[in-house]
């Protein structure tokens, strides 16, 4: 009998401890574990998929790495945890990732009441639509009546509605839970039209049977700005979050990249002296050392190679620039100054 | 060796040593702290979220939903709410489990009688068909009938044509649809009233059977009647239906009542699988009625058919009922597997796309869970009720 009493007390005391967790800080955390938990795609090319080795590339996941180079020094010390576009949201609250890189949308609902807090965009996409050249449909105003294959819980599911409510025309929504059903979906004819962002488009494309076979329409409905997302609450890292992104991009306006980035440090320029942490307290005031960006630029690269890398025009997905230009080109990356 | 120099003492133990009141003094802590875990839980749940500055709360269910769903029973358009998703998706499920539930039953009947054939080829074909369904993951079954199978059809422009009113495609079957005009409701009342005379019939009948001994053919006059009587009332007035026939226009069928293959190939999945347990069920049943049955009735004279449908199959439902009440509630379960094909059910519309658009991941999973206890529990509740009807009466 005592021995049931001590257990049961036991077990109480464990649950007092489970009761009363405590809110700790992510950027210790992810210290005290050596290892950042990113949350990625489930498989998209060229934002974030594994090779036939399992190591994850893209330009999602080289987010997550210039994180773990800033925070921990190295640009491989991260978890990739895949999950769908269901699952994404519920995993940061609940704290099972540290961040959250998965050619995510920023809306006011989820900046607003879901708990978080996007930390910036790391491409500026718009939704559009994949259709079988064979249709012979040169305009998505021709679409009315069409099945469209799309992904469940995005923001393409909602624009999509909105497009043909706005121009009176009827659809059929084919929804899958992953970006890969929604394009096997589209490649067994399903639908008539796969509709994504145009990046996830042309990345989706180089999966089918047949990509020649399929021509991305001209219209694009919608504003789609991907970027990083972190819990709300946390502003110490939100900031490093944050910083880092707009350390690649600053990195790639003043000519910094990998390459170059030792010889760099002793440039006199003061801009690029306050970047790599040889001038000024950056680092420190975010609460890392101060040439965390060198750590950044040397193993990952600023935003123009992470982006060629990755999405650019030489790789299979083959994406141009575009509106991802710096502001300098004539595009709208815009980021605020290391000072 | 010592003995216990206390005498015993008679009446009631103290209270400590009670093994009554201990029993019950344990029952009661234990219930607390389940009750205490449970609050906690919460307590701690609505915390966090609030200190995360997540929205919580079931407001959510009156605001405008905004995206398309594929098919709906219930009427349904991007203009309503949430609220209305939950509704649409919830009749999705019942209607797939509903489906899946009658044809596992028929289908898992017919083949568990089968696989005790007399016949050497029917009973090796009932074992080879348990065997592989039976073993093969019921995801793969889904894909494959939906892929695979389906998927393979052709598409609208070369839909396989049924006398230019019914279609098949890889967009689902077309078919016309009934537009009930002004006088339909004479149609509907024909079909009651059969329904209700078959009804009586049938229980006059059978006790005239316990009386007399003779037989009375209820079911060729129901056969008759069910369909008779409405076919009487479109007659008489003046044919009050109009069919809406469907017709290829710009990228698919326009018209008529579309089933779509999501729900073909869910359905086709979840009952076949389904039925290869059944089946073995069925026949674990009949294996457990005693052959002094089926010899005792054969030498009474009765026909095999009647000896299955009267001796055999209400002694087996006994064995039957209980894991079967379970393949149901499988079934019921297993049909949330549509999320993988995009079947609009439930757990795709609410817990996938309803969640993920407005973020309330712990009201809509509490939902969802609950949505399917209570679907539990009814089916088991009705299948208890039935078993009690025919178990074994003991006089």
């Amino acid at each position: 009998m005592k021995k049931t009493i001590i257990t049961m007390g036991l077990a109480a005391t464990g649950l007092l401890a489970l009761g009363g967790q405590a809110q700790a800080s992510t950027l210790e955390d992810v210290r005290d574990a050596g290892q950042l938990r990113c949350g990625v795609s489930n498989g998209l090319p060229g934002f974030s998929q594994p090779d036939s080795d399992g190591n994850w590339a893209g330009l999602d996941v080289d987010t997550c790495r210039a994180v773990a180079a800033a925070v921990l020094g190295d640009a491989d010390a991260v978890e990739f945890i895949p999950l769908t576009a269901a699952e994404r949201f519920t995993a940061l609250q609940s704290g099972e990732i540290d961040v959250l890189s998965r050619n995510t949308t920023w809306t006011t609902t989820r900046d607003a009441s879901l708990g978080l807090n996007f930390t910036g965009t790391n491409y500026y996409d718009g939704q559009g639509f994949l259709v079988k050249e064979a249709l012979g449909v040169d305009s998505a105003y021709d679409l009315d009546g069409a099945a469209v294959c799309t992904q469940a819980g995005t923001t393409t599911e909602l624009n999509l509605a909105d497009f043909f409510r706005a121009n009176d025309m009827d659809y059929e929504a084919v929804v899958f839970d992953t970006s890969e059903g929604s394009a096997q979906g589209f490649d067994n004819n399903r639908c008539d039209i796969l509709t994504s962002d145009t990046s996830q488009l042309a990345a989706l494309r180089t999966q089918l049977s047949d990509p020649d076979s399929a021509v991305i329409l001209p219209e694009v409905i919608s504003k789609e700005p991907l970027g990083p997302v972190v819990r709300q609450g946390d502003d110490e890292w939100f900031n490093v979050v944050k910083w880092v992104l707009f350390g690649q991009i600053n990195a790639e306006e003043y000519g910094v990249d990998s390459s170059n980035v030792e010889e760099m440090t002793d440039s006199n320029n003061p801009n690029v002296q306050r970047i790599l942490g040889a001038d000024g307290n950056m680092g420190e005031i975010l609460g890392l050392d101060d040439d965390f960006m060198v750590e950044v630029i040397s193993e990952v690269g600023n935003y123009g190679e992470m982006f060629n890398r990755n999405v650019g025009p030489d790789t299979p997905v083959g994406l141009s620039r575009g509106v991802n230009a710096l502001w300098t080109d004539g595009g709208i990356l815009y980021a605020p100054p290391f000072r | 060796m010592t003995t216990d120099p206390r005498p015993l003492r008679p009446g009631r133990p103290k209270p400590w040593n009670d093994p009554r009141v201990r029993s019950v003094v344990f029952q009661i802590l234990a219930i607390a702290g389940v009750a205490w875990i449970g609050y906690s839980l919460f307590q701690n749940t609505v915390n966090n979220m609030e200190s995360r500055g997540i929205t919580t709360g079931f407001g959510f269910l009156n605001e405008t939903a905004g995206f398309g769903i594929i098919m709906s029973l219930i009427p349904y358009d991007e203009t309503m709410s949430y609220g209305r998703t939950f509704l649409v998706g919830l009749a999705n499920t019942l209607l797939v489990s509903g489906l899946g539930i009658l044809l596992a039953t028929i289908v898992g009947f017919i083949v568990g009688i089968a696989r005790l054939s007399s016949n050497w080829l029917v009973a090796k074909v009932a074992l080879g068909y348990i065997e592989i369904f039976r073993n093969i993951p019921l995801l793969l079954q889904i894909f494959f009938w939906y892929f695979a199978v389906l998927g393979a059809l052709p598409g609208p422009r070369q839909a396989v044509n049924v006398g230019d009113i019914a279609f098949m495609s890889n967009r689902g079957i077309v078919l016309p649809k009934p537009i009930f005009e002004p006088g339909a409701w004479v149609m509907g009342a024909g079909l009651l009233v059969a329904l209700a005379i078959t009804v009586v019939l049938a229980v006059w009948a059978r006790r005239r059977q316990a009386a007399t001994g003779r037989i009375f053919p209820v079911l060729p006059i129901s056969l008759v009647l069910i369909p008779g009587l409405p076919l009487l009332g479109y007659l008489l007035m003046g044919g009050p239906v109009s069919w809406d026939i469907p017709a290829l226009g710009g990228f698919n069928f326009r018209g008529g009542i579309t089933a779509i293959p999501e729900l073909g190939a869910l359905l086709l999945a979840l009952t076949l699988y389904t039925a290869s347990f059944i089946a073995e069920i069925v026949r674990s049943g009949i294996v457990s009625v005693s052959s002094g049955q089926t010899e005792a009735a054969l030498a009474l004279g009765l026909p095999a058919r009647r000896v299955l449908r009267l001796v055999v199959i209400p002694q087996a439902l006994r064995v039957i009922i209980p894991p079967l009440t379970s393949q149901y509630l499988n079934l019921t379960k297993n049909s949330s597997l549509a999320v993988a094909i995009g079947y609009p059910d439930l757990v795709n519309v609410f817990m996938g796309t309803t969640l993920n658009q407005t973020g309330q991941a712990v009201e809509i999973v509490a939902i969802t869970m609950a949505v399917y206890l209570t679907i539990s529990l009814a089916i088991s509740l009705l299948m208890n009720l039935y078993n009690r009807a025919v178990a074994l009466k003991e006089r």
